[in-house]
Order: C-alpha cells, then sequence, then structure tokens
C-alpha cells in the first residue's frame, strides 16, 4: 500500500541519516583520540573523510527524504527600470548639477576641470612609490655571470677540464663563484666533430666540446634531457628540441630562438673556462632582445 | 510589433527631459543607462543621489577614521612589499653607520632598508604609524560624540556594538604591528602581553604557549605577529567596518535637535553634490594631515633604538597611546597576588584582563544598561540628546573617561615623574587615589551641573512661555 511505502521509506531515510551522523560522531571522536596519541596521518585522514563523509550522506538523505519539496517559480522581472524611474534618476541628477547663476554655473565649471587636473596629477604622483620595489633591469637581461676568463665549474664547484666530458657526455656547469645560478646555468656536451653541419657551431670552443645555454629560449625552464643518438637538447616543460651539432637550432617545439652559445677555451693548467659572455642574451624573449642593451 | 523592435523604438523615444526640457545626453546618461539595463539600480540611485546627511561637522569623525583606515592600508601594502617576518641574524651593511657590522635579525634590516635605502619608504612608514594613531583617536572621538549625545540607542545599537569591535580590532592591529621592527622597544609590549596571558588562571600557560608559540620571545613570534597583522586583523577590521557602513546606509544617521527635524523625518544636505564634496574635503583634510605628520614628524625611530636584544631595555618605554591605558593600570595595579583555595591569581590578572574585560563589557552593554535602569521605553531615537538631556549618562561617561585618563597616565607614570621631577612612588600612589575617588567624584559634579543646566533650560523656556521640544525635556 502507498501509505506503508511511504512510511518505509521515511523510516530507512532516517535511519540512514541518522548512522550518517552517527559515524559523524564517531569519526570526529577518532579523530580526537588519534591527533592526542600522537597523530597519524592515513587515520587523520581517514576518520577526517568518514566525518565529513558521513554528514554528506545524512544531509543528502535528509533533503531528498524528508524535506523533499516542490520546485518554486518567481517570475523574473526585467533589470531595467521602468522608463519613470529612469526618467526620475535622471531628472534628480540634472536638478542636482543645475546652477541658474550663470557667472556660478561657469565658475564651477573652470573648478571642476581644475579639479579633474589635480586628481589626475595626484593621481599619476602617486604611482611613484612603484619605482620604489624596484630597479628597471637596464642591461641586466643581456648579461650572465660569465665573462672572459670564469673558470667553469660543475655543481659542486669543481673546475673542468676538457678530458672530463667525454663523447656523449652531459655537465651543467657554471661560472665559477655562481654555483647554482639558473640564468648562468649552461651545458658542455661531449660531440664528434664530424657530425658538425656546416657552420654549425659559431662559438669559438675546443676539441670535443661545445657549451650552450641550459635556460631555454622559450619560457625560461632548463632543458634538462639529451637525447645523445639524435643530437638534440630537448626541454621538458613544452617540448622545445634543439640540434646540437647545428648552433642549438630549435627543431620542434614553440621556441623560436636557438640555444645561446659560449665560448670556451682552456687555460694553463688545463682547465676549461669562458672567453666571453654567451653569444646572445639567455632565456626567454623580450621586446627589445635584438637592441643589445639598448632601449 | 516584435519584442525587439518594440525595444529599439523604446530607446529611440527613451530620451527623459530635465526640468528646462533639455535631453540628457554624453557619457555619463550612457554608462547610467547601460548600467541600469543590467541591474536595475535607477530608483535606487535616485534616492541615494538625493539621500539627505544632517551636516553637523562631528559626524565627519567617522568618515576620518575610515578614510585613515584606507590610508593605512594603502602604505601597509608598499610596507609590507619589503618587510620581511624573519628573525634569521644578518650582518647590517646598509647607510647608517652607527649600525653598520652589527649582527641584526632580517626583519629589522629589512625596516632599517626600508627607512634609510628605498625611496619615499620612510615616508610611507611613518605615515603608516601616525596613520594608526589618528585612526583610533578619530574612532575614540566618534565613540565619545556617539556616546554623549545617545546615539548608540535604538536603532542603532548594533552599530555601537561594532564600533566597540573596531576599537578591539584596531588596538589588536596596532599592538601587533607595534613588534613587526624587532627593534629594541617592539619586544617589550609582548612581554607583557606574554605575562598578561599567562596570569590567567589554570588556562594561563596553555593559552599564551599556544597563542605566542611558546615563551616570549620566540623564532615562530614574528611570522605569527605578521599574519595576524597584514592578513587577519585586517581582513576583520574591512569586514566589520563594512557591517558598520551598511548599518549606517540602512539606519541612516541620526540628527542633532533643530528646525523641522523629528524623530521621523531627517534633514540635510543632499549626497550629490554636497555631501560628495564634503566627504571628499574630509578625505583629502585627512590624507593632507597623515602626510604632513608622516614628513615631518618622526616616530618609532627604530635606528636609535637598535635591534631586539632580550636582555635589554630602556627607559623610558611606551606604547601607543590607544593601548597606554591598559600598560598604566598594570603599573598601578598593588602587588596582590591573591590566593583562592590554594591556588594563586597571579598579580597581571586583574589589571590585565578582568579589567579591560569589565569595561569593554560595560561599554558593549551600555545601549541595553541605559535603556533598563535609566531612559526605559521602546521608542526610536533619531533626534540627539544634548548632554544635559540625559545627565546620568554624562555623568556615567565623564566617570568612565576619567578613568580611562587616570589609566592613561599611569601608562607614563615614569616620564611625567621625570618630567617634573617627583618621586615616583608618591607620584603612583597618587594616581592609585585618583583611579578610586576620580571617577565617582567627577561623575558626581558632572551630575549636579547637568541637572542645573537642564533645570535652567526648562526654567527659561517656561520664562519665554515656550517649551523646548519635548525629547530634550523629556
Amino acid at each position: 500500500m502507498a501509505a506503508d511505502d511511504r512510511d518505509t521509506t521515511i523510516r530507512r531515510a532516517t535511519r540512514a541519516a541518522a548512522i550518517g551522523f552517527a559515524v559523524a560522531i564517531a569519526s570526529a571522536i577518532g579523530l580526537v583520540v588519534v591527533y592526542v596519541a600522537g597523530g597519524h596521518t592515513q587515520l587523520e585522514g581517514l576518520f577526517l573523510f568518514a566525518a565529513f563523509a558521513g554528514t554528506t550522506v545524512g544531509l543528502v538523505v535528509w533533503t531528498k527524504v524528508l524535506i523533499a519539496e516542490p520546485d518554486l517559480l518567481e517570475e523574473r522581472p526585467p533589470m531595467r527600470s521602468s522608463q519613470e524611474d529612469r526618467a526620475a534618476f535622471e531628472h534628480a541628477y540634472l536638478e542636482a548639477r543645475e546652477v541658474r547663476d550663470p557667472d556660478i554655473a561657469s565658475r564651477r565649471r573652470f573648478l571642476s576641470r581644475l579639479l579633474a587636473g589635480a586628481s589626475a596629477s595626484l593621481a599619476l604622483a602617486l604611482g611613484l612609490p612603484f619605482f620604489s620595489l624596484g630597479a628597471p633591469p637596464g642591461g641586466q637581461l643581456f648579461r650572465t655571470n660569465w665573462e672572459r676568463g670564469s673558470r667553469v665549474v660543475d655543481f659542486a664547484g669543481r673546475p673542468v677540464r676538457a678530458d672530463m666530458v667525454g663523447p656523449g657526455g652531459v655537465i651543467t656547469v657554471f661560472p665559477e663563484g655562481h654555483t647554482g645560478d639558473g640564468q648562468s646555468a649552461a651545458l658542455l656536451i661531449g660531440i664528434d666533430f664530424g657530425r658538425i653541419v656546416e657552420g654549425g657551431i659559431t662559438a669559438e670552443t675546443v676539441p670535443g666540446i661545445v657549451c650552450y645555454s641550459k635556460v631555454c629560449t622559450h619560457a625560461g625552464c632548463p632543458v634538462g634531457l639529451y637525447r645523445e643518438e639524435a643530437a638534440e637538447l630537448l626541454c621538458p616543460c613544452h617540448q622545445s628540441k634543439f640540434a646540437v651539432y647545428d648552433n642549438a637550432r630549435p627543431i620542434s617545439g614553440p621556441t623560436t630562438r636557438p640555444l645561446p652559445q659560449l665560448p670556451l677555451g682552456t687555460d694553463d693548467a688545463g682547465f676549461l673556462v669562458a672567453l666571453g659572455d654567451f653569444e646572445a642574451p639567455v632565456g626567454p624573449e623580450f621586446w627589445n632582445i635584438q637592441r643589445g642593451g639598448r632601449a | 510589433m516584435t519584442e525587439r523592435a518594440e525595444r529599439d523604438r523604446e530607446r529611440q523615444t527613451d530620451r527623459p527631459v530635465d526640468a528646462h526640457g533639455r535631453h540628457s545626453r554624453g557619457v555619463v546618461t550612457a554608462i547610467a543607462r547601460w548600467l541600469d539595463d543590467r541591474l536595475g539600480i535607477a530608483q535606487g540611485a535616485r534616492k541615494l543621489l538625493r539621500k539627505p546627511f544632517p551636516d553637523h561637522w562631528s559626524f565627519l569623525l567617522g568618515e576620518v577614521a575610515l578614510f585613515a583606515l584606507v590610508v593605512l592600508f594603502l602604505t601597509g601594502t608598499f610596507l609590507a612589499l619589503f618587510y620581511r617576518p624573519d628573525t634569521r641574524p644578518v650582518t647590517y651593511t646598509g647607510p647608517y653607520v652607527p649600525l653598520q657590522g652589527a649582527q641584526v635579525s632580517a626583519a629589522y634590516e629589512s625596516v632599517m632598508r626600508l627607512s634609510f635605502e628605498v625611496r619615499a619608504g620612510l615616508l610611507m612608514r611613518q605615515i603608516h604609524h601616525h596613520g594608526a594613531n589618528v585612526f583610533m583617536a578619530a574612532v575614540v572621538a566618534h565613540m565619545l560624540r556617539t556616546f554623549f549625545t545617545g546615539s548608540f540607542r535604538k536603532p542603532r545599537e548594533l552599530m555601537w556594538v561594532t564600533g566597540i569591535v573596531l576599537v578591539l580590532l584596531g588596538i589588536g592591529a596596532g599592538f601587533t604591528g607595534y613588534s613587526l621592527p624587532d627593534d629594541l622597544l617592539s619586544g617589550t609590549g609582548l612581554q607583557i602581553g606574554y605575562a598578561t596571558l599567562l596570569s590567567v588562571p589554570f588556562l594561563g600557560p596553555f593559552l599564551a604557549f599556544v597563542a605566542l608559540g611558546g615563551e616570549v620571545p620566540n623564532p615562530d613570534l614574528i611570522g605569527r605577529l605578521h599574519i595576524l597583522h597584514v592578513m587577519i586583523l585586517p581582513g576583520l577590521l574591512a569586514a566589520v567596518v563594512g557591517a558598520h557602513m551598511l548599518l549606517l546606509f540602512r539606519v541612516r544617521h541620526s540628527q542633532h535637535p533643530g528646525e523641522k527635524r523629528t524623530e521621523r523625518n531627517i534633514v540635510g544636505k543632499p549626497m550629490f553634490p554636497t555631501q560628495t564634496m564634503v566627504s571628499a574635503a574630509a578625505f583629502a583634510a585627512t590624507v593632507a594631515v597623515l602626510a604632513l605628520m608622516g614628513g615631518f614628524y618622526e616616530i618609532n625611530p627604530v635606528w636609535l633604538y637598535g635591534p631586539f636584544e632580550p636582555s635589554r631595555v630602556f627607559a623610558p618605554s611606551q606604547p601607543d597611546w590607544y593601548v597606554g591605558w591598559l600598560e598604566g593600570v598594570l603599573r598601578l595595579w598593588p602587588a596582590w597576588s591573591i590566593r583562592v583555595f590554594g591556588i594563586v591569581i597571579p598579580q597581571p590578572f586583574i589589571p590585565g584582563v578582568v579589567i579591560p574585560g569589565l569595561i569593554f563589557a560595560l561599554a558593549g552593554a551600555w545601549p541595553w544598561l541605559e535603556r533598563r535602569y535609566i531612559t526605559r521605553g521602546d521608542e526610536e531615537h533619531n533626534i540627539l540628546d544634548d548632554v544635559r538631556d540625559n545627565p546620568l549618562r554624562g555623568a556615567v561617561g565623564a566617570a568612565g573617561v576619567t578613568f580611562l585618563t587616570v589609566m592613561l597616565v599611569a601608562g607614563s607614570n615614569d616620564v611625567i615623574a621625570a618630567r617634573f621631577t617627583i618621586a615616583l612612588e608618591r607620584f603612583t600612589l597618587v594616581l592609585r587615589v585618583l583611579l578610586v575617588a576620580g571617577p565617582p567624584l567627577v561623575g558626581w559634579l558632572t551630575y549636579r551641573w547637568l541637572t542645573r543646566l537642564k533645570r535652567r533650560d526648562i526654567e527659561e523656556a517656561e520664562r519665554a512661555g515656550t517649551v523646548r521640544a519635548e525629547q530634550d525635556v523629556a
């Protein structure tokens, strides 16, 4: 019978909601116990989950079965105010601005222009503290910490010799004294000179080695992968690929610029040194990148 | 006609005219119409445009507080971009010669950098600190105005209570901000706050450790104060000020008695253009004064104080004035360590927790206390009292102000004693006597004075054959 069905449904819903809330209570107590006992990540997560899940079940059953209201319907009046209201507003506005004395009116116009001027100039002046936040970049975007004579060191700060790289080897290097500096990071790659394409490496370098900036020219992520057999450098962030034997020319992916090269030489003790800074600005493009530091 | 065509037609004829038959045009009209099409605000906006504001100068006190708060938010944002909430030691290498080579905390170093190396940094710092003082001053003045004119009465009790909450939040914001520079002065206030928390029976040590991260000072403390000062308290301040303003918007201003003014109306200058101009002027004036103070009036010169060292202190150590009264009562309270059933009630508990708690509770409950025991009656009050209209309220207010003033004076008893070369102990004794005897005495004198004024008013009115508006003699 319908009435019995309804009774059963209500009884079941009440029981389900009650179980949900009871679980929430028990879990909250469990949470307190675990916390006081010194904490346990998994148990805490479990009890927290159970407490909120129980509450969810209780609330949903309660709403759907024990409240179960029909939809309300309410007309939605147009947003636009009535013609009279709009007219009244505009009338009030015009009336508020109304000046009967023509002499006063022209003076008010004059003063309101000056006030606008005062507000605008003050607003501009109040923007000045923004310049306290930092110096403009100047030529900094065009420079890294590499300079003529910088010793090439590895992550541990040890100087690197040409014979330590080996064919197919890759070492991340920095200028001595700036170990870990992201903008100066470079990749020392052991190469096979026979595979270099015509004009493929423009920077002066030592036999068997080429050095490229490690900062991807797309979005500045570190170029972290080297596929030796294809001689490709790959940036894992946006999949830009650079040809190692062809001036690190981009061969696929979003970037438009090759990785800048670092000119290399050796010092008297046989350690690698830079012969200058990178041949081009490192990292992502910016509007005046072609102008060599002149705005 | 299709709906669209109808709309187009309506748009074309939708050219309301003003009193002189002129059509309104231009950018302002176009923007207003665009907004109204989406929000339907013409009716409300029209009312708002011509909403009357009673133009009494004292109503600007609240506006000054609001504008000072705006300045505090803006300058505070600037300071936050440079400040480092970090107590790790660094070597000071900045341009301030006496401290070069000294070991200071990173927080102190960042404040020094802000003061000496960041362009406009010291100006911002000083405007910020003065802004806090001016905000609290305006709030307190606004509160006194509200109290003595009975502006807190129905229907404005909620505004009164939100106002009290704002005072508490203001004190909290000032107190937390004060300690951030990590200079020699800043830790002192914290130490006192810690001692006060610690003094709560049973819960004290627990409260103090949980709230402050351990004994004071500790490495976590600056980070906590920083988050309180730049995030939680400003958020609460903005929310409660918003609530206060919404209530004002709904309930509207009270007004002083005057011609045509009744409990059921409101007489004043329209929002646009007069009140808008007045408020803009109040804003400009507030910023002007703060800028002048920030530029010329040195405040909290942390480079003179030097970096914080827990074992050092200097005299005189003074908090900002709005905390000074709390400091004063701590100085005045006698060395009574009370035992109840063998449990120690630590000395700072009564002056540091109980008395301020009672003061705020009493202030918050005042609208209800007054209605229950003095004025009685359930009417709405929109006309303000003159102080003489309710001598008992005036007397209570004067007594309260006396009490707080003695406390505030006691907060700088050392400075005053030194300045006037009086013995500190004797001066403190005088202040103790004043704290107990002053408020009742001042209250009683005020009551007598106000009742006499009230009686004279009534007599004068009777002699002149006119009777003042009834709310004044009620």
